[in-house]
């Protein structure tokens, strides 16, 4: 299959980034379309187009769209998570470096079609250089007429701010992520209502990933059929894959939804030299492991959604024979631990119970019913939490065990672990 | 200069961002992080006078995030990744030496002030790995050793560019400031894209080369 570098097209252009540059590529020439269309027609391509989040859920973008209320008197609101943070993602982050007018063209773009003045990106505070290039594209958009009053003299007005998170994964939940907006701590609200009804500040708020919002002026350029000759009958479009850990080449690779692993690793080079492929997340941490034998489980919402797992956020992380399940497994659910904001029980308590037990079983201290015990506490957890955070500390516990039962057990015969970390580094027999 | 006076123009441009005050929480404690180095019971106060709160409702938001800080930490914060894909590949090795030679622990700094160390959960740079932060800069793909020498550039006073970032690495308050929303001026500096960013788009192109020679 062939990549198709939509987004990444011109990341190889050393001002990519500027406004300049993303003009010389054609940049902001969708927004003067769109500013010429009805709002409601804006909405009516994107539904058409088949765009679905990028963000993990995969909820149909213009669908989305379609249910802010119009007339209601309400100030609406459209909000990019930028709060990147699930294990294995990393997309747009380099997106928001190489190109973050794109994402401001969007905004712009999106926020027409659903009536709104006043656009937040929330991004994550620890990437620094993202936040810096966000700030720059939004003053040169403004002084470029882009944002700000009367836009296109079509008498549509829109401000744009940046707002840098503090580091929270739970914020990149997308109830969570407007409480932080609001100023409280972030913990994600009941639903409903869902935002669209009441969202920031009790009104009616869109929140998009980066990627999705990013994705819509090619979409408004290029049109629906040309997204439809990419990707899958339900999972149009092309999209980002973020290959990481032990492969030849990790990167970013821009390809039609529906592309498999076994054909991604043959363009990219495969797993690092000498060694075999293990397990791996076809989204990011939140998303039962799989193994060789979904090599060819075409990566998109329904296939990977069909083989027991979950696109996500298409975050592959790769991991050869080196890799020991039950400590990649602990550090995944010391993470889900350090992160649960502590709003609901079976999280809260569930995740610390999770990392006790796994601390025993990678030790080698643990005891034959601790798997089942494990089980059964994520039983607990597994639709019982408030949101999906709970729901993900489980994912790597119930498929791990699933299908490397025996290599648990080997830590419990060896009263050890078995493997030796030094071998699975970058740098295993150079400096280590 | 107090903090009050150091903060009052700034602060007011916050909160003019945002329809409702209290959403100027978060960039108001980058803001006092930028003139602090970490946020103070003086912070807490001047926020909560401000905008009309309590310092506990100041206190509860400023607890909840990892990346506002109750003590002190270095003019160079460092945070190494050890999430499960870090971990794996070096990042766990990188943080126990970096721990050994600078003699400090999780969440500690070192005497002169200059260093601290953290370990920090996925930084969205897994392409990268393993992955160190200095404060909230990349530097990738570590190695122990040249995390080491990393940490000693840093107390020698000499800090490297980051991998993809400005020209020069920030301080501490520098990046909080940053953070506050106070566009810095640096954001042309760097590259738009590091060798991994480009890994797919390099590809693509060999294969359109290709399908055009065929033609």
């Amino acid at each position: 299959m062939k990549l198709t570098p939509v987004l990444s097209a011109t990341w190889n252009q050393s001002d990519s980034f500027t406004i300049d540059g993303y003009r010389r590529n054609g940049g902001y020439t969708a927004v003067k379309k769109a500013l010429a269309m009805e709002p409601d027609a804006i909405i009516a391509l994107i539904k058409d187009s088949g765009l679905r989040g990028r963000g993990g859920a995969g909820f149909p973008t213009g669908l989305k769209w379609s249910f802010i209320p119009q007339g209601d008197g309400k100030p609406h609101y459209l909000v990019v998570n930028a709060d990147e943070s699930e294990p294995g993602t990393c997309k747009d982050m380099p997106l928001l470096l190489a190109n973050p007018h794109v994402l401001v063209e969007g905004i712009i773009i999106a926020s027409y079609a659903i009536r709104c003045n006043r656009a937040f990106v929330y991004v994550r505070g620890e990437v620094a250089h993202a936040v810096r290039r966000l700030q720059q594209a939004v003053a040169d958009a403004y002084a470029a007429g882009l944002l700000g009053k009367n836009l296109d003299g079509k008498g549509y007005d829109l401000d744009l701010v940046i707002h840098a998170g503090a580091g929270a994964y739970i914020c990149g939940e997308e109830t969570a992520l407007l409480d932080s907006l609001e100023g409280f701590r972030g913990q994600p609200r009941l639903r409903p209502p869902f935002p669209a009804i009441a969202g920031l500040y009790a009104c009616p708020t869109v929140i998009n990933n980066v990627e999705s919002i990013a994705s819509v002026p090619s979409i408004i350029n290029g049109g629906a059929e040309w997204f439809h000759s990419m990707g899958t009958e339900k999972s149009k479009g092309f999209t980002l894959y973020s290959l990481s850990g032990h492969v030849k080449r990790p990167g970013q690779y821009e390809a039609p939804l529906g592309i498999t692993l076994r054909e991604l690793l043959e363009l990219s080079g495969g797993v690092r030299e000498g060694h075999t492929l293990k397990f791996w997340t076809p989204g990011g941490s939140s998303t039962p492991l799989f193994t060789a034998e979904h090599l060819d489980v075409p990566l998109d919402y329904e296939g990977v959604a069909g083989a027991g797992s979950m696109l996500g956020t298409k975050a592959l992380q790769i991991f050869d024979e080196t890799t020991c399940i039950v400590r990649a497994v602990l550090r995944w659910s010391e993470f889900y631990k350090h992160e649960s904001c502590g709003k609901c029980t079976p999280c809260r308590e569930g995740t610390y119970w999770l990392v006790q037990i796994m601390r025993d079983l990678e030790d080698g201290k643990g005891r034959a019913e601790d798997l089942d015990k494990l089980l059964d506490l994520c039983d607990n957890i597994l639709g019982r939490a408030f949101c999906a955070l709970g729901d993900g500390a489980t994912s790597p516990i119930t498929s791990s065990i699933k299908y490397f039962r025996s290599e648990y057990i080997a830590h419990l015969e060896a009263g050890q672990c078995p493997f030796d970390p030094v071998a699975s580094t970058l740098f295993a027999g150079v400096n280590a | 200069m107090s903090l009050r006076e150091a903060a009052s123009s700034q602060m007011e441009e916050i909160i003019a961002r945002y329809p409702r005050s209290r959403s100027a929480i978060m960039p108001l404690l980058h803001l006092v992080q930028s003139i602090e180095g970490y946020v103070t019971p003086e912070g807490i106060e001047l926020v909560a006078a401000r905008l009309g709160l309590t310092t506990a409702e100041v206190s509860a938001v400023a607890t909840f995030y990892t990346q506002y800080k109750r003590r002190p930490v270095g003019e160079y914060h460092v945070g190494v990744c050890t999430n499960t894909l870090c971990a794996v590949m070096g990042g766990d090795a990188i943080f126990s030496g970096l721990k050994d030679h600078l003699e400090i622990g999780n969440d500690e700094s070192t005497d002169d002030g200059k260093v601290s160390l953290e370990h920090i959960e996925c930084n969205a740079a897994c392409d990268y790995a393993p992955v160190v932060m200095v404060n909230w800069e990349f530097f990738d793909n570590q190695t122990v050793e040249s995390a080491k020498e990393l940490v000693d550039s840093l107390r020698g006073g000499e800090p490297p560019a980051p991998s993809r970032g400005p020209k020069k690495l920030p301080t501490w308050k520098e990046n909080s400031a940053l953070l506050s929303g106070m566009n810095d001026g640096h954001a042309n500096e760097g590259v738009q894209a590091g060798p991994a960013s480009l890994a797919g788009l390099e590809i693509a192109i060999g294969q359109n080369s290709e399908s055009s020679e065929q033609r």
